[in-house]
């Protein structure tokens, strides 16, 4: 794809690579939010050729993996009601809950659909009008305009079947929850360059004013994600904190203004329990009270529901950065992508599951023959 | 990427490589067929800046091999 391959290219890697390696003199630590960027390093193998004084640490931007069990445990109630027709993302499907998954729902006669836009479960609502169709609206602020999109549609096009069961999450609070940890060790961020299409870089730069860390904004291919890291380095090696775009093609300071007020329509800011990490306040979006009549939350009388998580997983560990996926006891050995026991071993942009599939095993998984 | 319009929503068909499909331009509002766009969720959440897009990678060819510009 044009504009895409570009951004891959070998030789432009090696000259930034080049250039981060004179640039830097001591110890760093730079998290990368983003599921989608922990990929990318890992599969190009970044976080092997860096330097070894620069620390890549991987950060909570995995929506599939922050989603609280006890929405999860929600999303398996309603999806096992005989007039519910359930949809979401496929990456969803194999997060445990409590009590098994959605595929163990779909198994069991519930009608459970991978969609690829939440506009596609619009056109099942209306294809299927004597069923109530529900969303599984989880994501950061890439997604939330898509989802804000079909709720508005929805009620455009009269539709009375489609719900959607919200749990987005934004970047900025968990960030500052990072940043006020007595733990954290993060000398600067990549930023989600997708996120920052559509919000603009506002609130990093109160970020940075407060906390005086560096901020870059990055995209997603090799070449990007080695331009964030070198432009962090910079920033750091010099002693400067600031936001800086590097990923301009795609990222306005002021985001996408029709996707924002969109946002502002149908959202209103809410607390957000953050799976493994504990509730972070104001850190997410629930739907605005004016579009109740869309909320599965209210049409479905789940809100009872307990849950359990699994004594063994330490995904919260994990989705903070305090802990590398390899070096989890349970990591590859009873937590496998076939068997996880915690989210970021399913999703695609989980930690747990970029260190499975690309042969970060740890020393002694690593040593096996 | 080409413009139409499915129950009053705008919509573009894509070519992402070899396959096109059809994704909502309800965000992007300036979007004209020939742009490029980020898509996500089956939406349209920028178009691509194509003269900063060429900008960078100028950039990036003019870096010494050894390290510093």
């Amino acid at each position: 794809m044009k504009y895409v391959e570009e951004f891959a290219d070998p030789e432009a890697a090696r000259r930034i690579l080049g250039r981060i390696a004179a640039r830097t003199t001591r110890r760093w630590k730079i998290m990368e939010v983003c599921g989608g960027q922990t990929h990318a390093i890992l599969r190009h193998g970044i976080d092997q050729l860096l330097p070894e004084e620069i620390e890549l640490i991987h950060g909570p931007g995995c929506p599939v993996c922050v989603t609280p069990i006890e929405l999860i445990d929600r999303a398996l109630a309603i999806a096992a009601r005989p007039e519910v027709v359930f949809c979401s993302f496929g990456d969803m499907l194999r997060v445990p809950g409590s009590d098994g998954d959605l595929f163990s729902v779909r198994a069991g006669g519930g009608d459970v659909r991978v969609v690829y836009s939440p506009l596609d479960a619009l056109t099942v609502a209306e294809d299927n009008p004597s069923k109530e169709v529900v969303f599984f609206a989880v994501g950061f602020e890439t997604t939330a305009p898509a989802n804000a999109l079909a709720v508005i549609e929805a009620r455009r096009r009269g539709l009375t079947n489609f719900s959607i069961l919200v749990s987005h999450v934004r970047v900025p609070p968990a960030l500052r929850s990072i940043l006020e940890s007595p733990d954290s060790e993060i000398d600067g961020f990549l930023a989600a360059g997708h996120v920052c299409t559509v919000m603009g870089d506002q609130e990093y730069r109160a970020l940075v004013a407060e906390f005086g860390v560096p901020i870059v904004i990055t995209g997603f291919e090799p070449v990007d994600v080695l331009e964030g890291i070198h432009r962090v380095v910079a920033q750091l090696e010099a002693g400067t904190a600031e936001v800086d775009n590097a990923y301009p093609r795609a990222v306005r300071a002021e985001g996408n203004r029709v996707a924002r007020e969109m946002i502002e329509t149908v959202f209103a800011a809410t607390d957000r329990a953050w799976r493994g990490v504990g509730t972070i306040p104001d850190s997410g979006w629930r739907l605005a009270p004016e579009f109740g009549a869309f909320d599965a939350e209210l049409l479905f009388e789940v809100a009872d529901v307990v849950a359990e998580e699994d004594p063994v997983c330490r995904a919260g560990e994990v989705l903070l950065g305090v802990l590398r996926p390899s070096d989890c006891e349970a990591f590859g050995t009873s937590c496998t992508p076939r068997t996880p026991l915690g989210a970021p071993m399913v999703s695609t942009e989980g930690a747990c599951a970029a260190y499975h599939r690309y042969g970060r095993l740890g020393r002694e998984i690593g040593a096996r023959p | 990427m080409e413009c139409f319009t499915d129950r009053g929503t705008a919509m573009g068909r894509v070519a992402f490589g070899s396959i096109t499909k059809d994704v909502c331009l309800a965000l992007v509002p300036e979007a004209v067929v020939g742009d490029h766009v980020i898509v996500h969720a089956g939406v349209a959440i920028a178009v691509l800046d194509v003269d900063t897009a060429r900008e960078t990678l100028e950039l990036f060819a003019q870096i010494d091999f050894g390290g510093e510009q």
